[in-house]
């Protein structure tokens, strides 16, 4: 499969690339089946009078969205954003900065609901809706995978992602939906998660774990299902039980939460903590996932609920939960809720309860990559910027070895993985690997200068993602590890504290 | 997109999975495995069995840890890891064996 795509060279300075004019027109995902669609609420297939459909739904979410309108109105072409994309930066290609995919929408935007994209649409860019528009707009949002890198350097704040997320929507409306998020979503509502993981299949995995870990440890580490009066109920993503190195995390959150003697359990009927419908812009799929998890903490009586690594999910907690599915005031208020995963393995290790040997991780020369939605879309722990500090003090803490990537590719200004906002897809490969160069640029700097041997990652598509396209760039795909399995390997089970 | 197996037409997805898994065959792998340029030597159909095997009882493809634990039992314990997995099928186990041993593709963050 590498011989086929073309692996950007690293650049020895970060100049800005030559532009190449539709040098990736030809990227799409798979469009979403009709049980796709319905399964998520959408029409089967293109709509009939698709052309004034989806100029309705865009009015809608103009009229319901302020910020969405802000956004449309605001850009005064300053070029800030135009070298920030991951995506321009690796495939080249003008319409992947973010001020032109942008436009893609408030052409439209401007034609049918601007006085003078009404009466002068040729003096103000605006555009009607054609078969044409309509193609560019499906390949082009989903070419960005809403990592909100832009927006930190727009000086009006202009958030694409919401923009892109605008964009599916109306695709979506008007029954051209993307297939990778769609079934997903659409499975999450059937079964309880992304993978379509039956609770026996979820509970033999996790017999096999317990099995595993104390033929490894030779302690009876628990991996609890469905566990009625648990303190805690673990949302995690779902690849936590199905891939790697996600398993390895997840073995990491069991030893925690053992050695620190707290009790916790899965849910099998919430098993995921993903909701592909954010990267959709879809509120009501949104809620109707998130649900799942507010009934699952009643139905089992937890005090408390802590998410897992998983990037986006954690926006999702942090920034909606409480209006989506809230209130929690049947949790224990002593806690925040939600709570991330590595909030509660930093006050363990804060309060000394849990007993780690950093020289476990000797062999480990470790740098941490910010997933983009806990950098720029979150935060942990009650003090500024602690989503950046809290998962390094833990690395710290578990290892001897840790250097951090060049300042301009991490905390807020990180670099997305390439395959976040629904495009770990195997359609999207190329735009993928194109996607990862700024990361992997920035990787190999730490690689020659620190023989940096390990990538850490807190978020499952950075995991999946990187798995996938680190051999492109002549990395070792086992590079890319857990927060928690550093956490995992250092713990010292069974001794006293 | 389709596959011509012993004169007969099987339909797959635009990705080249099965769209009916009562289609699936010996041949029919084989021809899977042709498109994927990978030879089917009998540790691959010790996977693939596997594979089938277990999605007949859960409806779902394994693990890679509960494959890669099954993999060790049947061919020894050095065999056990992703890394072999990889060496037989390049492109990822649970994706490219899933496609030969006729099953859906895995989705999600993986």
């Amino acid at each position: 499969m590498a011989e086929e795509i073309h692996v950007p060279a690293f650049r020895e300075y970060p100049i800005i690339p030559a532009i190449v004019e539709g040098s990736m027109a030809h990227s799409k995902p798979y469009v979403a089946k009709p049980d796709h669609q319905q399964s998520v609420g959408y029409p089967g297939q293109l709509v009939d009078d698709w052309q004034n459909a989806a100029v309705k739904k865009l009015g809608e979410l103009v009229s319901q969205s302020r910020a969405l309108q802000v956004f449309l109105d605001s850009c005064v072409k300053c070029g800030a954003c135009t070298d920030k994309c991951h995506y321009y930066l690796g495939t080249q290609d003008p319409l992947n900065m973010p001020v032109a995919r942008q436009d893609l929408l408030r052409a439209v935007y401007r034609r049918y609901y601007t006085f003078a994209g009404k009466y002068f649409p040729k003096l103000v860019g605006a555009k009607d809706f054609t078969e044409e528009v309509r193609d560019q707009w499906y390949s082009y949002f989903h070419q960005c995978s809403q990592c909100r890198r832009c927006s930190v350097f727009c000086p009006y704040g202009i958030d694409t992602a919401e923009i892109s997320m605008a964009g599916r929507d109306v695709l979506d409306a008007i029954g051209v939906g993307q297939k990778y998020s769609n079934e997903i979503i659409g499975k999450v509502h059937k079964v309880g998660n992304n993978l379509g993981l039956p609770e026996p299949a979820l509970a033999d995995t996790l017999e096999g774990l317990e099995e595993d870990i104390e033929d490894d440890t030779g302690v009876p580490v628990k991996v609890p299902l469905d566990v009625e009066g648990a303190e805690i109920l673990l949302i995690t993503p779902s690849a936590d039980f199905f891939a790697e190195p996600h398993i390895d995390g997840l073995i990491g959150y069991a030893k925690v939460f053992h050695q620190a003697g707290i009790s916790w359990t899965l849910s099998s009927f919430a098993s995921e903590a993903a909701n592909f419908s954010m990267f959709i812009g879809s509120h009501d799929n949104l809620k109707k996932v998130a649900m799942r998890i507010r009934q699952a903490a009643l139905d089992l009586g937890v005090k408390r609920i802590v998410v897992g690594e998983c990037g986006h999910a954690w926006r999702v907690a942090y920034s909606f939960w409480n209006t989506l599915i809230g209130p929690f005031d049947f949790l224990d208020p002593k806690y925040p809720a939600p709570q991330h995963i590595c909030e509660v393995t930093y006050d363990l290790i804060q309060r000394g309860a849990l007993k780690l040997d950093k020289e476990a991780n000797d062999h480990r020369r470790i740098t941490f990559h910010d997933s983009c939605n806990v950098a720029r879309a979150s935060r942990m722990g009650n003090i500024p910027g602690g989503q950046f500090i809290i998962p390094r003090e833990i690395i710290k803490a578990c290892a001897n070895h840790f250097f951090d990537m060049a300042p301009e590719t991490i905390h807020q200004n990180t670099f997305c993985c390439g395959g976040g906002g629904g495009l770990l897809t195997d359609d999207l490969m190329e735009l993928r690997v194109k996607g990862a160069l700024p990361r992997m640029e920035a990787l190999a700097k730490v690689v020659n200068e620190y023989d940096v041997n390990t990538l850490v990652a807190i978020c499952a598509i950075c995991k999946t993602q990187f798995a996938k396209v680190l051999p492109y760039y002549k990395f070792q795909m086992d590079m890319i590890t857990s927060l928690h399995q550093v956490v995992g390997d250092a713990i010292q089970l069974g001794t006293s504290h | 997109m389709a596959l011509e197996v012993g004169g007969k037409t099987i339909e797959t997805d635009e990705e080249g999975y099965l769209v009916n898994r009562d289609d699936w065959s010996q041949q029919v792998a084989e021809a899977i495995a042709v498109a994927e340029n990978l030879d089917m030597t009998e540790n691959h159909w010790e996977v693939v069995n596997f594979l089938r095997e277990y999605y007949e009882e859960y409806q779902i493809a394994p693990a890679v840890r509960v494959l890669t634990k099954a993999i060790g039992k049947k061919l020894g314990k050095d065999k056990g890891n992703s890394k072999y997995l990889y060496e037989l099928f390049p492109y990822g186990p649970a994706k490219q064996a899933c496609k030969i041993a006729g099953l859906p593709k895995p989705t999600g963050c993986v």
